[in-house]
């Protein structure tokens, strides 16, 4: 296929995610949408690293992926210290990162 | 020894003097402090006859000698060095200067003996006698701005020596400022001169002044208009001289020295030493004389009506220094050395006088206080008259020789000059009229209280010590002036100074009797070579001294007449013209003028620069305008910071979509 | 035969996003990825990139969403509350912008880059033994930053998720200092700003104020 269609599929997973982010409000969904996101960006590098034919697209999608899980952790662990406070668990609510 | 040799030892001996003083204060007790000050200035004074020796030594056309210890800055034009010039105008003044000094540090060390402060009087007064030598001796124009300035640091230094007096602090500063002036003309001057001869040093400049300044062009006009404006503070000439009345808050020997024989005399000295440069400009020239003589007669008419006695003899030096001013921008150099040397001789004997009766009277300085001295006082009282005579200007005394000197070579040179000449001959009547006042009034009539106890042997002391101008209270205690008072006829040292001092006026002329021996003039020939005036002829000379004998006698008749015959004369005449005894008692009210010319409107612009420029535009506009547009500019930007996370990420995804658009469109 | 594959793999793809999107229950989302992680693992093999379409599957779908999947156990899937904010309908506005700009721009002819045939294939093209070497000689460097960052994002989320007090009891006394009035200036952001007065009136007795300067309320002070 060409890489075209590869590149097509890439940006609407990345749209979709990024609609999800901006609508859901749960952060774990938000979560799950980013993954969404870096995903998208893993597919395009594959791709591309196809198309040029050196493996350095696959290398920089592994570690977005080490990223992805070191980011994940954190946020998971975020959401469980929110949890434990017993706060809502809703974006809107925990807005006091203001002004 | 080299004549340069000599210059340098007789500038170290003061510094010294003045740094083992300083560093020692606190070791010295007693009296050590002013015996070593004295000898430090005695030696001095060898070292100046020493080099006057040296000097006589070399033929008369090879008696200019520099000698240069190291390079300040020579280089890109300047060549400012850390030179002296020996010739015979410096080691006449370092003559003078040193001479002088050294028996007032003799009159000094008994005057100051009780007072808290006499370790200090003596460091600064051998700092004053360092500055001036410096000044006098300086070889290029840097080093003389460098001593002018210490002399206008150690003339404040004196003058505020009772610091806690609020009079002698004003007066202090009241002298400096002007003395700023002054210096700010005397770089200025300078400048304007190095700009054309492109040399600091003063024999290479003299050398080319005729051909670097065309005569009477404006460059060296202006040079020479500033330098006059320099020595016209530093000399106390109209309109820069309302300092030295109020420098009279210093010490009696302070006075002596410092606004009597040397400090004040720096003008002349410039004058005189800028001759090549004031010689190519004869609008200076005129200018330097004309303010000479406006001084002479300004200064003479208050000295007619003022209370205060040192005041009385301010004024005379103010009246004194206009005609060696006069006579050294006329040209009648050694004339006016020849006065700023026996000057110096009967005005510090005049003030150390002085010193003597306010001792006698307790502090106070007021004429209207004083009476009948004369059998009370009887040492004083004949140096006083010695002086009189001398200032007056009658023969045989030098002061006769000198100051008709002077109006001889004024009226020998014509045109303006005789105009100056005959404006000098009514002031010289009106200097005998106010020094015989004075003397009238302090020593004959009716004793007063304080004289009749010195008759029998009690010297008065104050119970309470008071400021002699506004009569306020003091005490004794260091700032204030000690609770000790000294007279002539008890203090050995006083005498000593003051006898010494009445001899060289009575015969101190000898050295320049027209006819007879121009030894001043001879000596003082190889410096003043170059310039093209020329002294007038014997016979001249003579009428001019006999004139001036009639007047200087005509002037003490009509003292004795009106204050010691009919006494009744003088209050009638205050009663009779009240307007002219305040225009004159009020110093013709140039005081008042500056204060509302000069000193208001800047005050008033300080006060304005505070309250506008200060407060509002400064720390409202500009500052606080600053600070305002920034916390403006945040608030602004807080309101962005919502804390909704799906607003933020809104955000971005906006940005990403517009930065993309940007790079599709520009990219077709 | 590619070809086929590759929209069978496309729209699990995209279904699964639209699912985790879409989804109400967050385990449903979760379960949503997975599928979509798998599609994407498949679209990696038909890119030839073999060692990362196991690592997809391994790590991503294996181990990362398993922690989510006991995540969102822990914290219960609840219901999402319907909330009125004009983004509900602006985001998929903004999200369709962006993908119809980025179809433009890989679509239509402007891209070189992506014209072409592209390189051939050379034998072991993403195997594990090129990568291996990739990683150990050209960008070491970022493999053992990678190994430092995985190392502080574990010790991050031991903090983060850890018991204040160690294996007590439940957690009253949390209970207790959540539900207690928050004593004044105790440093959130909104205070200093001033924007957002103090939630208490007095502060505890042995609570110390922890900000340094106490701001003034009523100036928005720095």
């Amino acid at each position: 296929m060409a890489i075209g269609w590869y590149l097509t599929v890439s940006a609407l997973i990345f749209c979709i995610g990024a609609a999800g982010v901006l609508t859901r409000r749960n952060p774990l969904v938000i979560l799950l949408c980013l993954e969404l996101m870096l995903n998208a960006a893993n597919l395009s590098l594959i791709a591309f690293s196809r198309m040029w034919g050196r493996e350095d697209g696959q290398v920089f999608a592994l570690i977005v992926m080490v990223v992805a899980a070191c980011e994940v952790t954190v946020g998971l662990g975020l959401i469980v210290a929110i949890y434990r406070r017993q706060l809502p668990i809703d974006v809107d609510e925990l807005n006091e990162l203001q002004g | 020894m080299s004549p340069t040799t000599f210059g340098w030892l007789i500038l170290l001996c003061p510094l010294v003097g003045t740094v083992v003083i300083a560093l020692d204060f606190e070791v010295f007790k007693d009296r050590v402090s002013g015996w070593i000050g004295t000898s430090a200035i005695a030696l001095s004074f060898a070292f100046s006859v020493a080099a006057f020796i040296a000097l006589e030594n070399h033929s008369p056309s090879d008696r200019q000698f520099t000698s240069t210890l190291w390079n300040y800055a020579v280089t890109g034009g300047l060549d400012a060095k850390l030179s002296v010039l020996v010739d015979p105008l410096s080691v006449f003044m370092v003559l003078v200067v040193s001479g002088v000094s050294t028996l007032i540090h003799l009159y000094s060390v008994t005057y100051m003996t009780a007072d808290r402060g006499f370790n200090r009087y003596f460091a600064y007064l051998n700092f004053f006698v360092f500055s001036m030598l410096l000044l006098v001796l300086a070889g290029n124009f840097v080093l003389l701005i460098v001593g002018w300035a210490f002399v206008g640091a150690a003339s404040y230094l004196l003058i505020s020596f009772w610091y806690r007096r609020t009079t002698a602090t004003r007066a202090g500063l009241k002298a400096f400022v002007i003395n700023v002036v002054g210096d700010v003309g005397l770089v200025l001057g300078t400048f304007f001169i190095f700009k054309h001869t492109g040399t600091v040093d003063f024999a290479k400049t003299f050398k080319l002044a005729p051909q670097v300044f065309p005569h009477n062009s404006t460059d060296i006009t202006v040079g020479c208009l500033l330098l006059l404006v320099g020595a016209f503070a530093k000399s106390a000439q109209f309109p820069l001289h309302t300092w030295l009345p109020d420098a009279m808050e210093g010490p009696t020997p302070v006075s002596a020295l410092i606004h009597a024989a040397t400090m004040v005399t720096a003008g002349v000295y410039l004058i005189a030493r800028m001759h090549p440069l004031f010689e190519q400009s004869t609008t200076a020239e005129d200018v330097g004389a004309i303010g000479g003589c406006i001084t002479l007669l300004l200064a003479a008419s208050v000295a007619l009506v003022m209370v205060d006695i040192k005041r009385v003899i301010a004024y005379s030096t103010m009246s004194q220094i206009g005609y060696m001013i006069m006579a050294v921008s006329a040209g009648a150099y050694s004339a006016g050395l020849f006065h700023l040397m026996t000057h110096a001789f009967f005005k510090a004997l005049l003030f150390m006088a002085a010193g003597s009766v306010i001792g006698a009277m307790a502090g106070s300085q007021s004429l209207d206080r004083m009476g009948g001295f004369r059998k009370a006082l009887p040492f004083t009282f004949a140096c006083f008259v010695i002086g009189g005579l001398t200032l007056s200007g009658l023969p045989p005394f030098s002061g006769w020789l000198s100051k008709d000197d002077i109006i001889g070579f004024l009226d020998n040179r014509g045109g303006l000059f005789l105009v100056l000449g005959i404006a000098a001959y009514v002031g010289a009547f009106m200097t005998g009229i106010y020094t015989f006042r004075m003397i009238f009034r302090t020593f004959f009539r009716e004793p007063v209280e304080e004289a009749r106890e010195l008759e029998h042997g009690h010297l008065h002391h104050a119970e309470v010590p008071t400021n002699p101008m506004t009569g306020e209270e003091e005490d004794t205690d260091v700032g204030f002036p000690g609770p000790g008072h000294y007279i002539a006829e008890r203090e050995m040292p006083m005498k000593v100074a003051m006898g010494t001092l009445a001899l060289l006026a009575v015969i101190g002329g000898v050295v320049q009797i027209p006819g007879v021996d121009n030894g001043i003039e001879r000596f003082l020939e190889p410096t003043f070579a170059d310039s093209h005036l020329k002294e007038p002829s014997t016979s001249s000379a003579w009428i001019g001294l006999v004139v001036g004998a009639l007047i200087a006698l005509a002037a003490i008749g009509v003292a004795y007449r009106l204050w010691v015959a009919r006494p009744e004369i003088p209050v009638m005449l205050r009663e009779r013209f009240p307007g002219v005894h305040r225009f004159l008692s009020n110093a013709w009210y140039i005081d008042d003028v500056i204060d509302i010319v000069i000193v208001r409107p800047a005050l008033w612009s300080g006060r304005v620069a505070e309250s506008v420029i200060e407060r509002i535009v400064i720390s409202g506009g500009i500052t606080g305008g600053t600070v305002g547009v920034i916390r403006a500019g945040s608030a602004a930007v807080r309101r962005w910071q919502t804390g909704f996370l799906r607003y933020y990420a809104a955000a971005m995804i906006v940005a990403l979509a517009g930065v993309a658009l940007y790079f599709l469109i520009s990219s077709t | 035969m590619s070809q086929v594959l590759f929209f069978i793999a496309a729209i699990g793809a995209i279904g699964g996003a639209f699912g985790v999107v879409i989804l109400r229950n967050p385990f449903y989302s979760v379960l949503a990825l997975v599928v979509h992680l798998i599609s994407l693992a498949a679209l990696f093999l038909l890119l030839r990139a073999e060692f990362v379409a196991a690592a997809q599957v391994i790590v991503y779908a294996g181990a990362v969403m398993v922690l989510y999947v006991f995540v969102v156990a822990y914290v219960g899937s609840g219901e999402e509350l319907a909330g009125g904010s004009a983004l509900r309908i602006l985001g998929p506005i903004f999200a369709l912008a962006l993908a119809i700009e980025l179809c433009i721009a890989i679509l239509g002819s402007a891209l070189k880059g992506i014209s072409g045939k592209g390189a051939p294939y050379l034998l072991g093209f993403g195997t594990p033994a090129h990568i291996g070497r990739l990683f150990l000689t050209r960008y070491l460097f970022p493999f053992e930053v990678a190994s430092l960052l995985l190392m502080v994002a574990a010790i991050g989320a031991v903090v983060l998720a850890r018991r204040r007090r160690g294996l007590e009891g439940p957690d009253e006394q949390f209970e207790e200092r959540i539900s207690a009035p928050r004593p004044a200036y105790t440093g959130t952001l909104a205070e200093a700003a001033g924007t957002r007065a103090a939630e208490s009136a007095a502060p505890e007795p042995d609570a110390e104020p922890v900000t340094t300067g106490a701001p003034n309320p009523d100036q928005g002070g720095w």
